[in-house]
């Protein structure tokens, strides 16, 4: 499936290994560094052409880091990121500068990304100007296609951020990442700020651009219906690593890790009876601080199924046996699991594989962290 | 006996654009022990109104009333309100950091909110009485941690320290604005489980104002759904979840992403929510409705009624009312009215014989005859 340099006719993004750690400094005068945030820790992941990968996790699980990375906007730590089989981890800003229009953005506050002091015009041919592609009249002539290819009046051209709605501005976003024709979309948190009805005018735009444009998308959200509806695959990211990842199907379906399973169960969902019905899995306490991750699996503080081993050996992310016929290990990504759980496979391709020493099996209901002191139960019957 | 009840409330504000006309004839009963789930977008004026009921809108324009325990809280002096506020009826709002004071302990802020209600409590039982309070919310190692700020806690942990604040003095009623909008999903899950808890421990009853019709589905009894500063519909939950009536609950709940629609078209409502100063005529949601016809437009601006035997499902719009639901007799039905303009089968007075009685489970025991307050 992939050769060892990181090319593949499928593969758009590969990410090896990443690690991206910030310092945290203290002192006035004699200002040194006394930890590491570990914003992303060792997390490979694949994107392929076409297709949407989409990231779930928490506020502090790295996320948001890990798209910088990868759209070459933050040096990493260590690891390498291949963009069409090139390292771009390891380019000078010079080299990476053509490579930059492959890769674009959109970001959640459609309010806070746009420049309120100029005019949509401008921003959304800004690409062009930086890029050198287009000038003129030209450049207009393409602004306004993009303009009326997202939604918005092309007449609108010499308008101010502040004269369209939430939902506008968030088009007149996505315009501008799709000013270059980019191959990779990250689009962080794109609907979070959004009203539902206009979010689902968004999410129908995002979806008819990638079947146009053959787009790949790296979509962050923690809305997790929102994600299983855009996304071909789906990786769990907690505290700086991958704990499951699937084709949405399969992980929606059945999820193995414990964390999975709560934030599944947490989704509020828009249908009472099914509200009613559901096992939900309240975890106790809160995500632990990335400056000092807890040892073993990052999980197991909170995990209702720790035991012993979990604080101590980080399980690797590997394929579980019972979950039917798992796709054989990718060449050259190292020899299987040694105690036999199962094969590892990289986030992002068509196996299920999850980091859990006691995954969870189908039909298992994990036990729940009620409030304590308040006496009263309202499961329901 | 009905905890409050809200008649015909209007606001309004005067800006240098306009009138800015926020709630517009918005009435709904809240009873002890029960959850009003009030949902709408941005802009819809859920959260004037009930900030309006506890004389937050300074500046307002307001009519209508809004009795609690036999008072007028639109009429109180100020001095009398300030003693309903938070004794009485407490509120949770959105950003807990934002309504924590970030440069005292937090123990000294619920404590300070006990002896403003009461000077008899003593300096020394009220800081007690927070920490019990944080105890009863979930925050571990209460004793030490209410000698914390408010930056040393989490965004779920600040939250928990909003509603022990709100429980201090036991309230009637708690308004609880968006209370997990800001948190993330287990968090979310968390608070919304102390909330239910809290609310069967000590009777409390809730209005719970959210975009999210998940929050709802999970802890409402009743729901009303809010558009351009008006009530679009109002019914008990599962009425609305599994019998919507209004076009704009319809597009709502289509709009969702769910696991039955997953990789195909989601249904989106047309356009944007209108400027409350410039209100279209008509209907207010006509520019947007897929069913509009002609009485929708220039017609008057439809108000609740009710569209079940029992009257406790209303709607503020002209369908007829045996259109309700998500089958496709009932869109046929929609697609046929919008089309003629009018009801097509001349059957007006057929009984209305899709209402389903609450069945089953949490959702909704003994629900009728909650929401019988209609628009005059």
């Amino acid at each position: 499936m992939a050769t060892a340099n990181g090319t593949d006719d499928n593969v758009l993004v590969r990410v090896e290994n990443v690690v991206k750690h910030f310092p945290v400094k203290a002192g006035g005068f004699f200002r040194h560094t006394v930890g590491q945030v570990h914003a992303v820790d060792d997390v490979s992941l694949v994107i392929e052409r076409g297709k949407t990968l989409g990231l779930v996790g928490e506020t502090g699980s790295g996320k948001s880091t890990l798209a910088r990375c990868v759209a070459g906007l933050i040096p990493v730590t260590a690891g390498k990121v291949f963009l069409n089989g090139t390292n771009i981890s390891e380019l000078s800003r010079g080299a990476m500068r053509p490579l930059r229009r492959e890769v674009q953005m959109i970001f959640q506050d459609p309010y806070s990304s746009l420049n309120p002091r100029r005019r949509v015009g401008a921003i959304i041919g800004d690409p062009f100007a930086i890029h050198k592609t287009a000038t003129g009249a030209e450049r207009k002539r393409m602004v306004q296609e993009l303009m009326e290819r997202v939604g918005l009046n092309p007449e609108h051209f010499n308008r101010f951020p502040a004269e369209f709605s939430g939902g506008q501005r968030q088009r007149i976003g996505v315009a501008r990442a799709l000013a270059l024709r980019p191959k990779l979309i990250i689009c962080d948190e794109p609907v979070s700020a959004l009203d539902v009805s206009i979010q689902a005018q968004v999410l129908n735009l995002l979806a008819d651009l990638q079947t146009e444009y053959g787009l790949s998308y790296l979509f962050i959200a923690h809305d997790l219906e929102v994600v299983r509806h855009v996304s071909d695959k789906v990786a769990v990211m907690y505290l700086g690593r991958i704990g499951e990842a699937a084709p949405a199907d399969s992980l929606y379906r059945q999820p193995r890790h414990p964390y999975t399973v709560a934030l599944l169960s947490a989704a509020p969902a828009a249908d009472p009876d099914a509200a009613a019905a559901r096992q939900r899995v309240i975890l106790a306490g809160d995500v632990p601080s990335p400056i000092d991750p807890p040892a073993g699996c990052r999980f197991h503080p909170r995990c209702p199924k720790a035991q012993e081993i979990c604080g101590r050996v980080e399980p690797p992310l590997v394929t579980h046996d019972d979950l039917g016929p798992a796709a054989g290990p990718p060449a050259g990504w190292g020899p299987a699991d040694p105690a036999g759980a199962g094969v590892p496979g990289i986030p992002g391709g068509e196996t299920h594989v999850t980091a859990c020493h006691f995954p969870v099996v189908p039909g298992e209901t994990l036990a729940s962290a009620r409030t304590p002191a308040i006496a009263a139960e309202r499961e329901p019957a | 006996m009905t905890l409050l009840e809200v008649k015909d409330l209007n606001v309004s504000f005067q800006t240098a654009d306009g009138v800015v006309r926020a709630v517009r004839g918005v009435s709904f009963d809240v009873e002890p022990g029960r959850t009003l789930g009030i949902v709408g977008e941005s802009g819809s004026g859920k959260t004037v109104l009930t900030q309006t009921l506890l004389g937050l809108t300074p500046g307002a324009e307001v009519r209508g009333s809004a009795m609690f325990e036999g008072e007028n809280l639109l009429e109180l002096p100020d001095d009398q309100l300030r003693k309903v506020r938070g004794a009485k009826i407490s509120v949770i709002f959105q950003d807990p950091l934002t309504s924590l004071h970030p440069l005292y302990k937090i123990g000294w802020q619920i404590s300070e909110m006990i002896r403003a209600h009461d000077r008899s409590v003593s300096k020394k039982e009220a800081a007690a009485r927070s920490v019990d309070l944080l105890r009863r919310v979930g925050i571990p190692k209460p004793d030490t941690r209410v000698n914390d700020y408010p930056h040393q806690f989490s965004g779920g942990m600040r939250q928990r320290a909003m509603i022990a604040m709100a429980l201090a003095l036991e309230p009637k009623l708690i308004i609880a604005d968006e209370p997990t909008t800001a948190l993330d999903a287990t968090v979310q899950a968390q608070i919304l489980d102390l909330l239910l808890r809290l609310q069967q421990d000590l009777g409390t009853a809730l209005i719970m104002i959210t975009h999210d019709l998940g929050v709802v589905a999970d802890i409402a009894d009743d729901v009303m759904v809010m558009y351009a500063g008006r009530a679009a519909e109002k019914a008990p939950k599962r009425d609305v979840f599994y019998h919507p009536h209004h076009p704009y609950t319809l597009g709502l709940l289509e709009s969702i992403p769910s696991s039955s629609a997953a990789g195909g078209r989601l249904k989106p409502i047309p356009g944007s929510p209108p400027s409350l100063i410039n209100l279209p005529a008509g209907c207010k949601f006509h520019p947007r409705c897929s069913y509009a016809f002609a009485k929708c437009r220039t017609g008057d601006d439809p108000v609740l009624r009710p569209i079940d035997e029992g009257g406790v499902h209303e709607s503020a719009c002209w369908l007829p009312a045996t259109s309700a639901g998500l089958s496709a007799e009932a869109e046929q039905l929609r697609k046929e009215t919008a089309a003629l303009g009018h009801e097509p089968v001349p059957a007006k007075g057929q009984p209305v014989g899709r209402h389903r009685a609450p069945d089953g489970g949490a959702a909704t025991p003994g629900a009728a005859s909650n929401n019988e307050g209609s628009v005059a």
